[in-house]
């Protein structure tokens, strides 16, 4: 195999030094980063350890909850706080992947995983996103667990993160660091769609890390559910997630925050559904009206034609969960 | 062994397996795990198209890394002789020509020092190819199958008498092609002792066939080829052929001079070693209202390969479950550019019985007859196909068992009518069988001074722990404490033994330690003269006589008694499922399934079996499917992460009875198998559960959450 250099990087600037040459890839958890190495997706030359940075905390702050990039996911979903204030997260953690991958991953690699399409995955087929301009493979062919929404006519793939559906829901922020200082970008649009340049996951430089992820407070804690629908009962990625959140007062729903997975190349925030459902009571046929709304816009192709079913069908079922009516 | 005791759900009854600590501890040593002197490793390189030739193969790349040994393909590959005699339809021949037969024919191996390198240079391997139009649909090419070698279409009475019936069902059904996923992959250890003298340490289900097939392969003699296969990590059907990887490591071995070790890629385990074959069913069954069956009529299209005419026969269970006067089977074959089907546990029945217990369980409904009576009403008292008497068959009391233990009084009469916490409830149930055989095996039984018994016989061990029923099966006959037994096993310098498949081994290799155990005993009341105990203290009488041991070796074999009477196993499976009224997702909330196999001779390992066969019937129904994107031909589901099992959150309690009604029809301890009928019957069972849950009938396995979605749709 390829030799490639190993480097445990001990400061955040050793880092953004190290990633700032071509051919360097940070590696934390390594459950997504190994997996391309062996499938020969990728060939790195030298791979920077991050994990040895104190950037495991999970911290309140006077407006929320701060998650370091390092903490791992089994104690995310674990953590006292987030169970108190933000139990829709600990969901769609235990929801994703398994007890031993989810002792390895990290906040920072979950959301930098990649797609779980097969054509990406087998480099003797055609895929825009692992080489440009070879063509989608998905597109006519086995697309089952591909996008309904937001794709490009170069890329249907649909990002397989469970926990990044919550964070969207969750007004989340990313803290991101590179060498002209920090940004922060909304946890919405830190990954992108496929449009042109399906190569591209999210709006991180090559020169830039993750270094956490700052949750707002808010009163979802009561009344948030995360479904996700898959083959198998675990160790299986959604066909559909929905992570779904709701600020009722009596049967009122004063907010409310919905987002999917499955069904798009970033977490799909539905924006238009919430404000919908707001100042509404809650029943059934709100939720109905809210899912019809969500699904607006939708585009199947030949295998996942039933996600414009089951997608609508999962958002009901997450609000009556959340809400208490199921 | 009481019923009460074997039956009880929480029973632990029984003696565990006797090889089960080796097991858990890693101390049971697999065929790749022999890292013998000289070790080199192979790397095989799959053809990425589906039908065509090589055009070249660039290997200089690759020739040039670091630690190759060799690159073999065509080009090069030393004559294999027994190749010449091979018939026209046959296994792969491995680098025998420019052929290219499916995506994913082994084309290249590459050999070096390392498993690293040789993956590494491997990927350096660039293979042209000259592509040619490929076909490896079954749904598009139904028309163009053809009736297999060896098998007609089977006609008793009026084959169309179904359509006449006042109640019927004409259904078609498919099953997915279903892959061989045990958790040990194929792997082989090669080494040449002597240019005609072989080594293999190989993951099979019959070392003694393995033994002669390479024998034959590589021209050499039979007694010049030894296998070891000791443990194999589980096989349904995989490891009952000798496949292309192994001839390819053992020519690798003769040319790179040094033992190779080859072992499969997980992805390689959905091209290389077989599969259930994809079949397109369709199933016409008639009947009075009185439920009477009038007629059935069965179709079955089984893919197979292009080089072999493989043939499961689903149908014939159409012909042999119910009392019928008018039946009809016809099985064919669809050759396509993919590889070779093999068979897979339950092979035909668990494929047949999905079609012809779905299609009573919706003649039922059509009745309004309970399934279950529906099956009583037309229990098969002599075997519908040649209407001779069962060896022994006790199907009444399992259906009796089964529906007490489920519950099946409380079911919902009406489809879609009961919740729990709000999932729809549903119960459904199936029978399974499967022909029981007793196959020729020897058995050498040796008696120590030191009051050890050793057992030898060439069977292999491919997951049920067969040694425990043996050295069971001897304690009892001796009188003797199984810590004082061992069974050596695996191996082909034992006596003869048949190939672990078919639920045959209780049966057959049992039966032999039963009749060497009684041949042992009858040489020591030899010694003893008349008057002594039937079961003496061996060790006392050896030493008394100045001996250190005494031996024999027992034939033991089917005679007259399997032209009387047909031999079968049978199971029944109750299953209640839950179904998600808005998503369509399913879980199996409870599954009881009974077995009808004659005496249970290891209760404990029995149950596993039972269990074992319960659990790859849910993913049956539930999950298993291989994909082909057939621009390409080639499986875009070749790993565990596309390609679903259940996993422990996918199951419920099992609960498994047995009848435990001797059959001494069959051989003397009246055992048949259990490993088949255990499988067979179980995704009809969750079909049909689905249906009493949801009045949707999903006729297309596996029954995930997409297909029940659209009766949920929102309006
Ligand atoms: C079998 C299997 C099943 C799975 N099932 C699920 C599932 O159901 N749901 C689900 O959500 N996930 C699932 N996963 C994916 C899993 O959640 C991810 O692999 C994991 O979250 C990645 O985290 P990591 O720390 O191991 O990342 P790594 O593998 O170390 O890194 C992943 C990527 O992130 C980059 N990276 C890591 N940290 C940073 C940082 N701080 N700044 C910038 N870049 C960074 C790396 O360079 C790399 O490109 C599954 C994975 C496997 C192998
Ligand atoms: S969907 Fe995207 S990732 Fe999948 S083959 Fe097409 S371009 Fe590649």
């Amino acid at each position: 195999m390829k030799q490639f250099q190993y480097q445990r990087a001990s400061t955040q600037q050793g880092v953004l030094e190290a990633i700032s040459k071509p051919g360097t890839k940070i590696i934390a958890g390594g459950t997504n980063l190994v997996d391309h190495m062996k499938h020969g997706l990728i060939a790195p030359d030298k791979l920077v350890d991050i994990t040895h940075l104190p950037l495991k905390g999970i911290t309140p702050t006077k407006t929320g909850l701060h998650l370091g990039t390092l903490a791992l996911n089994s104690v995310v979903s674990e953590d006292a706080l987030v169970l108190q204030k933000q139990p829709l997260l600990s969901m769609a953690l235990k929801a994703g992947a398994s007890p031993q991958l989810r002792n390895m991953a990290t906040v920072g690699g979950n959301m930098m995983q990649r797609t779980r399409c097969t054509y990406f995955y087998d480099t003797t087929m055609p895929c825009n996103k692992r080489e440009p301009g070879t063509g989608c493979g998905a597109m006519e062919g086995y697309n089952r667990m591909h996008a309904i929404f937001g794709a490009s006519a170069q890329c249907i793939a649909v990002h397989p993160s469970d926990m990044c559906v919550a964070l969207a829901a969750l007004d989340a922020t990313v803290i991101v660091v590179g060498k002209k200082g920090q940004r922060h970008i909304p946890f919405t649009e830190f990954h992108r769609l496929p449009d042109d340049h399906p190569e591209l996951d999210n709006h991180l430089a090559k020169d830039e890390m993750i270094i956490g992820v700052d949750i707002p407070d808010n009163n979802f804690a009561k009344n948030s559910y995360y479904l996700k629908v898959r083959d198998r009962q675990s160790y299986a990625f959604a066909l559909v997630s929905v992570a779904a959140a709701l600020d009722l007062s009596g049967g009122t729903i004063k907010k409310a925050r919905l987002a999917m997975g499955g069904v798009a190349h970033k977490p799909w925030r539905l924006f238009e559904a919430e404000k919908f459902m707001e100042g509404k009571s809650v029943t059934e046929e709100t939720f109905k009206q809210a899912a019809q709304i969500a699904l607006q816009g939708a585009k199947a192709y030949e295998y996942n034609a039933f996600k414009l079913k089951l997608a609508p069908a999962s958002i009901v079922e997450a609000l009556k969960q959340a809400s208490g009516l199921a | 062994m009481n019923k009460r005791t074997l039956n009880h759900p929480k029973s632990t009854t029984g003696t565990s397996r006797v090889d089960g600590r080796l097991k858990v501890t890693g101390g049971a040593k697999y065929a790749a795990e022999f890292n013998v002197k000289g070790l080199a490793y192979g790397v095989l390189v799959g053809a990425t198209i589906a039908k065509g030739s090589i055009r070249s193969i660039d290997s200089k790349k690759a020739e040039n890394a670091p630690g190759v040994l060799a690159v073999i393909s065509h080009l090069n590959c030393p004559k294999i002789p027994g190749y010449a005699a091979e018939p026209a339809k046959a296994p792969i021949k491995i680098f025998y020509d420019d052929k290219v037969l499916y995506n994913g024919h082994a084309v290249a191996l590459l050999i070096a020092d390392t498993f690293e390198r040789a993956q590494y240079a491997a990927s350096l391997i660039k293979v042209e190819y000259n592509a040619q139009k490929h076909i490896t649909s079954l749904k598009d090419n139904l028309g163009s199958a053809v009736a297999p070698p060896s098998d007609a279409e089977f006609k008793k009475g009026n084959p169309d008498a179904w359509q006449s019936a006042p109640f019927k069902v004409e259904q078609e059904y498919i099953l997915p092609s279903e892959v061989h996923n045990p958790m040990e992959l194929h792997a082989i250890v090669a080494r040449w002792d002597a240019p005609d003298k072989l080594t293999v340490w190989d993951k099979t289900q019959g070392v003694k066939d393995t033994q002669s097939n390479l024998a034959r392969i590589f021209g050499i003699p039979v007694e010049n080829v030894q296998v070891h296969s000791k443990y194999v990590g589980g096989a349904f059907g995989s490891a009952l052929q000798v496949w292309q990887h192994e001839v390819a490591a053992i020519i690798g071995a003769k040319v790179v001079k040094r033992p190779v070790k080859l072992m499969l890629t997980r992805a390689d385990m959905f091209t290389s070693v077989g599969y259930r074959p994809l079949t397109w069913q369709k199933i016409g069954i008639g009947a009075a209202a009185d439920g009477k069956l009038v007629g059935i009529s069965h179709w079955a299209t089984g893919q197979t390969s292009t080089y072999e005419d493989f043939a499961e026969s689903p149908a014939d269970v159409s012909r042999q479950l119910y009392a019928c006067a008018n039946l009809y089977t016809n099985n064919k074959i669809l050759s396509l550019d993919v590889g070779s089907p093999i068979w897979m546990r339950g092979p035909g029945y668990a494929t047949g019985t999905f079609a012809l217990e779905s299609a009573m369980d919706e003649l039922s409904y059509q009745l309004n007859i309970d399934p279950v009576e529906l099956r009583l009403i037309n229990y098969a008292e002599t075997d519908p196909e040649t209407g001779k008497p069962y060896s022994g068959k006790s199907l009444r009391e399992a259906y009796k068992m089964g529906a007490e233990n489920i519950g099946w009084h409380s079911r919902p009469k009406k489809p879609g009518s009961m919740t729990e916490d709000g999932w729809l409830v549903g119960y459904g149930m199936s029978t399974g069988m499967f022909q029981a055989d007793r196959e020729p095996a020897t058995v050498k039984a040796t008696m120590n001074d030191d009051g050890s018994l050793i057992l030898q016989t060439a069977v292999s061990d491919i997951g049920p722990g067969t040694a425990t029923p043996m050295v069971l099966i001897a304690s009892e006959t001796m009188g003797i404490p199984i810590e004082n037994i061992r069974f050596d096993l695996g191996d082909s310098a034992y006596p003869n033994a048949p190939q672990q498949g078919g639920s045959t081994i209780v049966s057959s290799v049992g039966s032999a330690v039963y009749l060497a155990c009684i041949a042992l005993k009858e040489k020591f009341q030899q010694l003893i003269g008349n008057g002594g105990t039937d079961k003496p203290d061996y060790a006392a009488v050896l030493k008394q006589h100045n001996l250190v041991k005494l031996e024999v070796v027992t034939d033991s074999k089917a005679g007259t008694e399997v032209d009387k009477y047909v031999m079968y196993s049978w199971s029944v499976h109750f299953i209640k499922v839950l179904v998600n009224p808005l998503t369509g997702v399913v879980k199996v909330d409870k599954a009881t399934c009974v077995a009808d196999s004659g005496r249970i001779i290891s209760p404990k390992t029995a149950r596993s079996q039972i269990i074992g066969g319960a659990i790859m019937g849910i993913g049956m129904a539930l999950m298993e499917e291989t994909v082909i994107d057939h621009r390409y031909g080639k499986v875009m589901n070749a790993s565990f992460g596309d390609y679903h099992v259940p996993v422990q959150a996918d199951i419920p309690q099992i609960e498994a009875l047995f009848v435990n009604e001797p059959d001494l029809n069959i051989n003397p301890l009246g055992a048949k198998g259990m490993g088949e009928i255990s499988l067979i019957g179980m995704a009809a069972a969750v079909a049909n559960a689905v249906y009493n849950a949801t009045g949707k009938r999903v006729t297309e396995l596996p029954i995930t959450p997409d297909k029940l979605v659209g009766w949920g749709e929102l309006s």
